[in-house]
């Protein structure tokens, strides 16, 4: 379980905001934080992973501090074991489609490496270089990288924005697929409805950096709720 | 035929631009690292000093240099009193002249080079649980080759061409401090026109080479950058 207490003062389009989130997700959970920009996802994944520095509050994973204002602990990302897809997937350029998942691990495997390779249908471009392959090919061998260090928490920021809309659906299984494979908590940013209703399990709904709602999609997103019309109308012009 | 001192002068060059270019790679990048990615209030002071020979006056340095090396000074006295070396018109006293006034050859393009790497690429490295040193080795050093070659480059071809701090430091001393550059005004004070002329062509052969070089590395890699 990941509990959450945590500040954090950003600085946002409209000015000066407070992240202020209390929570907790249990294990096996697939969170999505859903909220407009600047609302402070990206800003609380990235607290997650340790590579932000809140200003004060607590974070614990099982029984394990990430962060303590009070007692000065703050454990670098290395030792919080996360996986962290960035937007941008930030394969590295220098390395081939193996050897970004091979460097991945803490221990060489050669046999898993060749099951993540097969799991999201990359044998044919192992030996390729992240330069030649598309947006949906990067998706998927980020994905796998990030399971190669066997996490115990999976971060996904927004991972199919860069996709068009028939890649987001097709990827969104090979999403599904990660996260039921180590059985790992998961969160995810995402601004896709359809995409928070089609994975996740919880949604937390941010709004300038406030918790507005926390619930299983379909509470958050009743027909009736005046958020759920206004996404649904803004997607549509979209 | 080319005479011996022709040639040892050129050996020379080569070993003070060969030396200049090795140690400032060894203590250019660390310096570089913490450049572009560390924060701390007196940045602007040293990346100001870095780049102080870009603009000052070859002499300026050199002449500060020989007060550093003289006895009467703390610097050189305290090499005297416990090397028995004085650095005034040694080759060891050029060198680290050289060193100094090539810096931000070889600093700036290893800067430019890990600041253009996406953060993204660290970050996801530390994620992963790679050290700082593991993530530099592995994953910032092979995306930023051109820019080390660059640096490489660019510290070589300036040391090769240096003459104010050469000329103030060293002298003008046969095999110990006599480059190419001193030879080539040496020889044309002396009239020795067809010798000045051999040096200066053979130092514009290779400053053409490495600069042909550089330009060829980076139009090719560019998407590194």
């Amino acid at each position: 379980m990941l509990k959450i207490d945590i500040q954090k003062a950003m600085l946002s389009a409209e000015g000066k905001t407070n992240l202020e989130v209390c929570s907790e997700i249990q294990d096996n959970e697939l969170l999505c934080l859903f909220g407009h920009s600047g609302a402070g996802k990206t800003t609380l994944l990235r607290i997650l992973a340790g590579l932000t520095k809140p200003d004060k509050g607590r974070i614990v994973f099982n029984d394990t501090v990430w962060f303590d204002s009070e007692k000065k602990i703050n454990l670098p990302p290395q030792e919080r074991n996360v996986g962290y897809m960035f937007q941008d997937y930030a394969l590295f350029p220098n390395m081939t489609v193996e050897k970004n998942i091979s460097f991945a691990q803490k221990e060489k495997n050669k046999n898993e490496v060749d099951k993540l390779l097969e799991l999201f249908d990359l044998e044919i471009l192992k030996n390729q270089h992240p330069e030649k392959l598309s947006g949906g090919q990067k998706q998927r061998v980020a994905l796998a990288r990030a399971l190669a260090a066997k996490p115990n928490v999976l971060l996904l920021d927004e991972p199919l924005s860069a996709l068009d809309f028939d890649m987001r659906l097709a990827l969104q299984h090979e999403i599904r697929k990660a996260h039921d494979l180590l059985n790992t908590l998961t969160v995810m940013v995402s601004h896709d409805l359809q995409e928070v209703f089609h994975l996740a399990s919880s949604v937390i709904m941010l709004k300038n950096g406030t918790v507005i709602n926390r619930g299983a999609p379909a509470e958050i997103f009743s027909e009736n709720t005046y958020c759920f019309q206004q996404r649904v109308c803004y997607q549509f012009n979209q | 035929m080319l005479d011996q001192d022709f040639i040892n002068t050129l050996l020379l060059t080569g070993k003070l631009a060969g030396w200049t270019t090795f140690i400032l790679f060894i203590v250019g990048f660390p310096m570089a690292y913490v450049l572009a990615y560390k924060r701390f209030w007196f940045k602007p002071i040293v990346e100001a000093l870095i780049s102080m020979p870009l603009v000052l006056p070859p002499t300026v340095l050199g002449f500060y240099m020989l007060i550093a090396y003289s006895p009467q000074n703390a610097f050189g006295r305290f090499l005297e009193q416990h090397f028995n070396t004085r650095l005034a018109f040694s080759f060891e006293g050029v060198l680290i002249a050289s060193v100094i006034f090539s810096l931000p050859f070889m600093i700036q393009p290893l800067q430019n080079g890990l600041t253009s790497i996406p953060k993204s690429y660290r970050e996801t490295a530390y994620t992963l649980g790679k050290s700082e040193f593991t993530t530099f080795i592995r994953v910032l050093v092979p995306n930023m080759i051109p820019s080390i070659i660059t640096a490489a480059a660019m510290t070589f071809a300036h040391c090769i061409g240096e003459f104010g701090v050469v000329i103030m430091v060293g002298g003008n001393m046969p095999g110990e401090t006599r480059v190419a550059s001193i030879a080539i005004y040496d020889e044309v004070q002396a009239m020795n026109y067809h010798t000045a002329n051999q040096y200066s062509f053979v130092l514009f052969i290779i400053s053409l080479l490495i600069l042909t070089l550089i330009y060829s590395i980076n139009g090719k890699k560019k998407i590194f950058l």
